[in-house]
């Protein structure tokens, strides 16, 4: 708001001159700090009032060049820097990666390790969510919800550390399989925690679904249609709660995920409370798939054979996976010595963060948090 | 053998899977084989020579084309009911080549559950389409491109940099761009220090 303007003559404050009332644009910075924007994402918001005329995203203040990075390590060496992407979700990014490296070395994983991955990264997914709908909540408002999921998320963080010894960045998986067998007491423990999952995923809801402060502040709020969420390449569950049934665990089976038995859901509204029931029904899910996996665990060994040094013959994929925030993918350019020529890495957070300007435009300044945190971001992967 | 891990934890499991035989070893290596469909048949007979190459590696197809009919390619491609969205935008730099820079789109066909990648080569400081016109995704993608390999697009709404900030120099994911290397000028004078490392 320029301020001279107002006063520049008396005559602009006789009724019918008066520029005083006139609603000026206000820009708002919102960020890099800020505890709302999940990392540091920094938005510029013009706002008329509480309203949304333009918002504007800045990126990469958490860019760290790990895909200038892979160009100077092995394939091997890089394989714990995917971790560093999206971090609530270490283990996807593993698995997107190996599956990438060994599509171009033709490597066959033994089923065991495949089901391993499905079981650890399942895993993954429930914790990741877990952290997406604390903040969520509490950037909404509901501070207590926070607490219960990460009381929950503490369980299998446990696994985490029991299986490869970290809890966030646990490098879980090694190109050709696994590098850790399951430990003693492995299952037991995973099927105490998915018995006692769902009674907890009941207790979120009695928390926050028919909370009628939470319906205000999301339904509604945030839509994004299906065209436009194709058009911007959006993916995962924000795609789904839009009604578009796709799930690449689906539709392009990776990992033994053929072997399951599960229901992709969907919303209808594609607004944020649509987006909350898809990914709490996703989590019902998971725990189904986890359930299975380890019922179905069979014998044998848990890494294939691969060469010491990993070479992968000359030649490009793309292999992409469904991380909890969308499809993970990672373009692999080999020129067939032992480093990556180019490792591109597709992330769903970058592609659907993008859209957030069009989601917040003309709703309100308190909305935009909400839309935030309904995208589900996760900066280190969106800056890499 | 199986990848010596960094440490040498006990673990029991690892010790077993190194006795037990694993039949992957004899597994050809993926070699590109020709692709041919009725789509590559169609864009042959309207582009002509401008598909210089189609061909299926490791089970993914993808298109070589000119860079003179990319961007015809690609909507003709979107065009169809199948196409239609835009997976990933991407470049890669061959220094050494007469055309250094290969842009990479990776299309995917939701009701045919399939992708295809277009590539085309561009020489450096040239201008490549734009595709914002047709996936409005494409403009972060594409900005991103732009900051790493200083390609820049005709006809893009908002060509800045992205990802590093806007007075920096160079564009790291060029291959002569040194891993350690950096803007120190932009270090020193906005970070008050001699070097972010």
């Amino acid at each position: 708001m320029s301020d001279n303007q107002f006063y520049d003559s008396l005559d602009e404050l006789e009724p019918g001159h008066s520029t005083f009332l006139d609603s000026n644009e206000l820009v708002l910075n919102m960020g890099p700090q800020h505890p709302s924007t999940h990392g540091v994402l920094r938005v510029i918001l013009k706002l008329d009032g509480e309203k949304v005329n333009d918002l504007e995203c800045v990126i990469g203040y958490l860019h760290r060049g790990i895909e200038k990075i892979a160009e100077n390590r092995t394939w091997a060496q890089f394989g714990p820097f995917v971790d560093r992407l999206d971090y609530t979700a270490a283990v996807s990014n593993s698995l997107g990666y190996c599956l990438a490296v060994e599509k171009l070395l033709g490597v066959e994983v033994p089923k065991r390790a495949q089901y391993l991955r499905v079981i650890l990264t399942e895993l993954c997914r429930l914790a990741s969510h877990q952290v997406w709908l604390g903040t969520h909540v509490l950037d909404i408002g509901a501070v207590t919800p926070l607490f219960y999921a990460f009381r929950d998320r503490e369980d299998i963080l446990n696994v985490f550390e029991k299986y490869c010894g970290a809890r966030l960045t646990t490098h879980a998986f090694r190109i050709g399989g696994c590098r850790y067998d399951a430990y003693a007491g492995f299952a037991q423990e995973i099927l105490h925690i998915c018995d006692d999952l769902g009674p907890k995923i009941d207790e979120y809801r009695d928390l926050i679904t028919g909370n009628r402060i939470w319906l205000q502040r999301t339904k509604n709020v945030g839509y994004i249609s299906a065209e436009d969420c194709i058009a911007f390449g959006i993916t995962g569950p924000v795609l789904r709660a839009s009604a578009i049934q796709w799930d690449l665990r689906k539709k392009q089976p990776y990992s033994s995920y053929e072997d399951f038995e599960f229901d992709i859901p969907i919303g209808t509204a594609g607004d944020t409370f649509d987006r909350y029931v898809v990914r709490v029904e996703e989590m019902r899910q998971s725990i189904r798939i986890i359930r299975q996996a380890v019922e179905g665990l069979m014998e044998g060994p848990i890494i294939a054979r691969v060469p010491k040094v990993i070479k992968p013959p000359v030649g490009e994929v793309y292999v992409s996976i469904e991380a909890p925030k969308g499809e993970l993918g990672f373009f692999l350019v080999s020129d067939g010595t032992a480093q990556p020529y180019r490792v591109r890495v597709r992330p769903p957070s970058f592609i659907n963060l993008q859209a957030l300007t069009k989601m917040a435009k003309g709703s309100l300044v308190a909305d935009v948090v909400a839309i935030i945190g309904t995208l589900d971001i996760v900066l280190g992967e969106v800056d890499r | 053998m199986p990848e010596v891990p960094e440490g040498n934890l006990p673990n029991p499991g690892a010790e077993k899977t190194a006795a037990a035989p694993t039949p992957a070893a004899a597994a050809p290596k993926p070699a590109p084989v020709p692709w041919d469909s009725a789509l590559v048949q169609q864009l042959k007979n309207v582009f002509g020579s401008g598909i210089r190459d189609a061909a299926t590696f490791a089970g993914q197809n993808y298109l070589v084309v000119d860079r003179s009919v990319c961007h015809e390619v690609l909507l003709n491609l979107s065009g169809q009911p199948d196409y239609t969205s835009l997976t990933d935008l991407t470049a890669v730099h061959y220094p050494k080549d007469e055309l250094p820079f290969e842009m990479v789109w990776i299309l995917f066909s939701m009701s045919a559950n399939e992708r295809v990648r277009v590539k085309a080569r561009f020489a450096d400081g040239e201008e490549v389409p734009t595709v914002t016109d047709r996936w409005v995704g494409a403009n972060w993608l594409e900005r991103e491109v732009f900051d790493m390999f200083g390609i820049r697009f005709a006809g893009h709404p908002d060509l800045r940099r992205i990802l590093l900030p806007e007075e920096w120099t160079g564009y790291p994911l060029r291959k002569d761009y040194g891993a350690h290397q950096q803007d120190t000028d932009w270090v020193r004078k906005n970070l008050g220090i001699e070097s972010g490392q």
